[in-house]
């Protein structure tokens, strides 16, 4: 197992090196200078000023000499300092994520509780009315906008019935509050975020679960099970769905993308101090130490997702080590 | 040829829509961007059938302007990830060894990163306009086409007719564009009928976010802008474009979805 892991820690290298290179290489090879924009905006700064500016980024030099000096500080996980606060972007990105990673867990683990049994019930219940309507709402979760669901969660909990919090993860009043009413508040500032974080996900994954399922149920240990007399209930939760459920596995390695990009449309409706509505500031703002150090931690937090499916399938399924060794 | 039910709802969807969008100016009553303040936030009427927005502007008239911005978004940037996949994907799946390696990391790497981050860093880079979000989402949404173009090329060039187009002479340009790509196009389609319908996903997200097509050009993104602010009082604003872009979105993956049950090769007879 040990040796499995350090393996694919080592096929990571050449990716890692490609993710610095595609990070530094979107903001540096587009044309002119990222200072430029930084100085028009004050419309006085000198020639000189400017010069000034781009020596004290290093924009002067080669390409490459920057790109090296990037990675030189890359490497001690130095991502340099905020155009807009001087703060070091590490800090920055570091106070953030856990807002987002909270978020993304919950509305993981909410889009599992969901779309496993429903994919379950869809499979063995093919063609079923059930079966039917769940295609229908697969394919209206696909082309729902998630900025627009957010609008009308906010607009009918927040606005008309007047439930829910629509903006921030905590109450002006949070600090008079005890603990219990502290996590009470949290909690319901993150139930519009998490369920529009989550809705997406439940199209795809319930799908996902169906097909797996409805493989599993064709194999031919499924068949044995049957004829040796089983309950219907225990070919389908002891035998096919532990096999069903493998591929599942490696679903969360692939969806860490997309829920991390979609963090930054709802975070930045529901006001939430999170990573993506940063890189949305950031982008507005543009302060590209900030751009791009999220946009290379977006792709690092890819990379383990994907190794982290990758390892765990590893885990569960026994075939992929033995036919590492082979 | 067989259509089900959803996919003719699909065809159907795709045709009305894009009709729309061509015929806007003799659909639409109103000029798009005329602004008339006695008429603001008028709710749905015969007169204005989605009412009008907060500078009383016919918000049914905006619609079908945005469907001709957005569709053409979709297109556009289809048609971009489209012709870098085919290239990348056949020099790939041609040449092999030390190309294939490299293309294929390259799209392992390209795959690692949040599109909407990337798509997002370009455009604070460049600032955002119809033109950057079109080739942006172009440039970052072809490696399915790539993947796809590579593991057909590779499945066929082995095969006798390959060996017999080899044999008369033909140079490998050739062999690749009337031989082997051809054979590919289907899966190709269907990757880019629903490559259209997510470009035009994440262009309204651009647009909303107000990093995409830039207001006073309406899309139905930009729309939505509005719409937070007019949350509560006018419910049409919110209402229409969000479903616009629901229902198109729906039909081109209706449509592709049908065309990948046309064009599988194992479809029960």
């Amino acid at each position: 197992m040990v040796t499995y892991i350090v393996k694919r820690l080592l096929g990571l290298l050449p990716v890692l090196f490609g993710i610095t290179i595609v990070t530094f290489f979107v903001i540096h090879l587009s044309p002119g200078k990222p200072t430029r924009l930084q100085a028009e905006m004050s419309p006085k700064i000198t020639l000189e000023a400017m010069e000034k500016l781009d020596r004290l980024y290093g924009l002067d030099k080669p390409v490459y000499v920057q790109y090296w000096q990037w990675v030189k500080k890359l490497v001690v996980l130095d991502f340099g300092k905020s155009f807009t606060d001087e703060r070091p972007v590490l800090v920055k990105i570091g106070e953030r994520i856990p807002i987002t990673i909270t978020i993304e867990l919950l509305s993981l683990f909410l889009i599992f509780l969901i779309a496993v049994p429903i994919g379950i019930m869809s499979a063995v219940k093919e063609n079923s009315l059930f079966d039917r309507a769940s295609t229908v709402f697969v394919f209206i979760g696909f082309a729902t906008p998630t900025f627009w669901l957010a609008l009308l969660a906010m607009s009918l909990f927040g606005v008309q019935l007047g439930w829910l919090p629509i903006s921030g993860i905590k109450s002006l009043d949070f600090e008079e509050l005890n603990f219990l009413q502290k996590i009470a508040d949290v909690s319901r500032h993150l139930i519009l975020p998490v369920f529009v974080s989550a809705f997406g996900g439940l199209a795809g994954i319930s799908r996902y679960m169906r097909t797996s399922m409805l493989e599993v149920m064709h194999k031919d240990f499924i068949r044995t099970a049957r004829a040796k007399g089983l309950s219907e209930k225990d070919v389908i939760y002891k035998h096919a769905l532990k096999n069903a459920l493998l591929p599942i596995v490696t679903i969360i390695g692939l969806s860490v993308p997309g829920l991390i990009g979609g963090s930054v449309i709802f975070e930045s409706i529901y006001a939430i101090p999170g990573m993506g509505k940063l890189f949305f500031d950031s982008v507005m703002a543009r302060d590209y130490p900030v751009i791009m150090g999220i946009l290379f931690v977006g792709a690092i937090l890819t990379l383990l997702g994907n190794l982290l499916a990758d390892v765990m399938y590893a885990c569960v399924d026994p075939r992929i080590r033995v036919g590492e060794k082979r | 040829m067989k259509i089900n039910k959803l996919t003719a709802f699909g065809i159907i969807i795709v045709c009305v829509m894009g009709f729309l969008a061509i015929f806007a100016p003799q659909v639409s009553r109103y000029d798009p961007s005329a602004i008339n303040l006695e008429k603001a936030l008028l709710p749905p009427s015969h007169e204005h059938p989605m009412g009008t927005d907060s500078l009383g502007r016919d918000l049914f008239a905006r619609m079908a302007y945005g469907g001709r911005i957005s569709l053409l978004v979709g297109f556009v940037a289809v048609g971009i990830a489209v012709i870098i996949g085919l290239i990348l994907g056949s020099l790939a799946g041609y040449y092999g060894g030390l190309t294939d390696n490299a293309i294929c990391r390259f799209i392992d790497i390209m795959l690692c990163f949040p599109t909407f981050f990337l798509i997002l860093s370009v455009i604070a880079r460049i600032g955002p306009s119809i033109f950057t979000i079109m080739v942006v989402i172009g440039l970052t949404s072809w490696m399915g086409v790539a993947r796809l173009i590579r593991a057909e090329i590779l499945s066929l060039k082995e095969r006798e007719f390959i060996e017999a187009a080899r044999a008369t002479g033909a140079s490998d340009l050739r062999i690749i564009t009337r031989h082997l790509i051809p054979n590919a196009l289907g899966p190709v389609l269907v990757s880019a009928t629903l490559g259209v319908a997510g470009a035009i996903l994440l262009e309204s997200g651009l647009s909303f976010l107000g990093l995409g097509v830039q207001p006073p050009t309406p899309s139905w993104g930009n729309i939505l802008t509005e719409a937070k602010s007019t949350l509560g009082i006018a419910w049409w604003i919110t209402v229409f474009p969000g479903f616009a872009i629901l229902i198109t979105v729906l039909g081109y993956n209706l449509l592709g979805e049908g065309l990948r049950e046309h064009f599988n090769p194992h479809r029960k007879a």
